[in-house]
């Protein structure tokens, strides 16, 4: 079984980002860029399953040179191989689903795992929309995968509850957190990711515009928190919600 | 010149600050409480290539450099001081010596084990009347036959209770004075070995400090650890590794004491400001945090002439004595920023700054490095 996993370049999420003066984007000097920490159990699941019944795990990346970095710290999770899609624009969710699509039929995997969302944009769409655009079976926020002849079912956290799908392959699952428990990048596998083969191509290579239909005006702080109250009594929360903050 | 990491050595970084925060930091307080090193730490960290970082891969290394090594050990020690030294004593007091003086029969045999975390390893040098002056040894060793026979004892030892194998000095032949003292490899299940007793201690209390006992104690000839009467060159050469190690050591110590100072000075709250906006308590953030880095450019220099295979022993000594100075500092001011919240066990840092005090002692105090480096500057 070949299986794709997309894995994307993101500020470490534990700090504290800062923006630039003009509110352009986030500065970055200083901040250390990590895995996103969804695409490790994506990764994670499909190296399980590779590893329990044989095939490849193939990542992609797409971005500036320095995801290479990124790349090789996902293939020293135990993916065998990688892409870089190399280009400086800020691309929305839609034209990297248009990208990945390109990979994907350059690859013909037979599933595709992403990580549910990026720590970073929390958009949770270029999945949805990557199997939409290859007309793909899709099963999101997975918590446990299981596959069978040719389809593989699938356990989803949903709101308010849980849900098992059915689907045939190949499909798009997107991991949730409680999918499994991603391991660390031993120093012998890092040691072999550098050696592992990264195919670097630009988007004209691949034949894709990957034109954003979105862009970013400008970046803002969310404005300061006011401080919170504490209330005596359910009634004077009550009263509170009704007359002061009139929500009720 | 370079001041930054390769991809390696950030990827090293991400995966041991990753496996520190997740793994050992969750434990830390109540290993020091128990004094208790929870030894399925050593297994994990071996399946991580922790316990062999700077070693070929055809001996089971990580084939990595001594820098990713120290970036290892700085990293453990940013939460947990006593898992930096198990790591530290383990490879560059036990590991370094084999693999650098070792026959090739030594090194396919003790090695594997070592590198891969199924055993420790610990040096056995200081006696109670052998600390500074390392060369004045009482413990001796007599060829009888195919076998060496070990008497005496050793105190202090890291790792020594739990060690599968000890790299150990001993006389041969007394009248040649350091020239007469020779390195071996003790298996701790040789007969006449014995651990004897374990330490309590001001700080790395989790990391075992014990004693070894040998009486009649016989080990194959084949032991021996390079040439007869080369023990203390060995030991000295070991040291100088060594000593990169306790650097890192001493500086992940002094980053984990300002990475809790600086969170804690922008959380709580006097004079209806953060404490972050003192600028009493801002200069003292400044001070540890450049004193800090000078101490990691030491010693990630002092590892990188290493790995250049350039002589780096004033460099080293350098690196521990600064580094061992700034710990010193960078925890006792952690506990200022914290009043008295940081006296009390309810923070990690009164933990940090009992740990800080070993770094200015073990493998050579503060003055023995001094002494060191002034050699370098005065000897011709
Ligand atoms: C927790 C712990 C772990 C250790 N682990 C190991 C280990 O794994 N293996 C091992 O072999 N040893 C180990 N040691 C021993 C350690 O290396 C020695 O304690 C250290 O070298 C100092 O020796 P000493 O304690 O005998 O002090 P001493 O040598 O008696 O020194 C006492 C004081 O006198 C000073 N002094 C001594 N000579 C001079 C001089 N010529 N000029 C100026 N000042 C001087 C010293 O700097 C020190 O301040 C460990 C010790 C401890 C406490």
């Amino acid at each position: 079984m070949k299986i794709l996993v997309p894995v994307r370049r993101v500020p470490n999420p534990d700090i504290k980002v800062r923006l630039k003066s003009d509110g352009s984007g986030v500065d970055t000097e200083g901040v250390n860029f990590l895995v996103n920490p969804f695409d490790e159990y994506a990764i994670e699941e499909a190296v399980q399953i590779v590893e329990k019944s044989g095939g490849e795990v193939v990542l992609v990346s797409i971005g500036t040179a320095d995801c290479e970095e990124t790349l090789r710290a996902g293939l020293a999770l135990g993916a065998l191989r990688g892409w870089l899609v190399e280009t400086s624009e800020v691309l929305d969710s839609a034209a990297i689903a248009d990208v990945l699509a390109a990979v994907y039929k350059e690859e013909s995997p037979d599933l595709v795992i992403t990580g549910k969302q990026s720590v970073d944009t929390d958009n949770n769409q270029a999945a949805q929309m990557l199997a939409a655009k290859l007309d793909l079976p899709q099963a999101c926020f997975a918590f446990k995968v299981e596959l069978g002849d040719g389809k593989a079912t699938v356990e989803r956290e949903i709101d308010g509850g849980l849900d098992v799908k059915e689907i045939t392959l190949p499909a798009v699952i997107t991991a949730d957190l409680r999918l499994n428990q991603p391991r660390y990048a031993a120093l012998p596998q890092i040691m072999k990711a550098k050696r592992k083969e990264v195919k670097k191509v630009s988007l004209g290579d691949l034949g894709v515009e990957a034109k954003s239909a979105t862009k970013i005006l400008g970046l803002s702080q969310p404005p300061a928190r006011a401080a919170g109250q504490i209330v005596g009594s359910v009634e004077e929360l009550v009263d509170k919600l009704v007359n002061d903050a009139k929500v009720l | 010149m370079d001041f930054g990491l390769t991809d390696i050595q950030r990827m090293v970084r991400d995966t041991a600050r990753k496996f520190a925060a997740e793994e050992v930091a969750p434990i830390a307080a109540a290993m020091d409480k128990s004094a208790k090193f929870e030894m399925s730490l050593v297994k994990k960290m071996g399946e991580l290539g922790f316990m062999g970082v700077a070693y070929p891969e055809e001996y089971g290394g990580a084939g990595m450099d001594y820098k990713c090594y120290a970036i290892i050990v700085e990293e453990l020690s940013s939460v947990c001081a006593s898992t930096g030294v198990v790591v530290s004593a383990h490879s560059s007091l036990c590991c370094d010596p084999i693999y650098k003086f070792g026959t090739e029969e030594q090194k396919k045999k003790y090695l594997p084990p070592l590198l891969s975390g199924e055993m420790l390893g610990c040096l056995g040098l200081t006696e109670p009347g052998a600390g500074s002056d390392a060369a004045n040894q009482k413990t001796t060793a007599r060829l009888d036959g195919d076998e060496w026979v070990i008497n005496g004892s050793k105190i202090f030892i890291t790792n020594g209770g739990p060690a599968g194998v000890a790299v150990v000095i001993a006389v041969t032949e007394k009248e040649k004075g350091s020239r007469g003292l020779s390195a071996f490899i003790v298996p701790t299940d040789s007969p006449g070995f014995r651990v004897g007793k374990e330490e309590h201690k001001l700080g790395i209390r989790a990391s075992s400090t014990a004693e070894l006992l040998f009486e009649d104690c016989r080990i194959p000839k084949e032991n021996l650890l390079g040439k007869d009467g080369d023990g203390f060159k060995i030991a000295l050469t070991t040291l100088d590794g060594g000593r990169i190690g306790i650097a890192a050591q001493a500086l992940g110590i002094a980053q984990g004491a300002l990475n809790a100072a600086v969170a804690y000075s922008k959380e709580r709250v006097q004079f209806g400001k953060p404490l972050a906006a003192f600028q009493a308590i801002q200069w003292k953030l400044a001070e540890c945090a450049t004193d800090i880095d000078a101490a990691r450019l030491l010693t990630y220099r002092a590892a990188w002439m290493k790995d250049a295979g350039m002589r780096f022993g004033t460099q080293s000594a350098m690196a521990k004595l600064f580094a061992a100075e700034t710990c010193m500092k960078a925890t006792r001011e952690a506990i200022q920023v914290f009043g008295g919240y940081g006296y009390v066990d309810e923070y990690p840092v009164e933990r940090f700054y009992r740990d800080a005090k070993i770094t200015e002692i073990y493998e050579g105090t503060s003055e023995v490095q001094k002494i060191v480096i002034s050699r370098s500057l005065t000897s011709d």
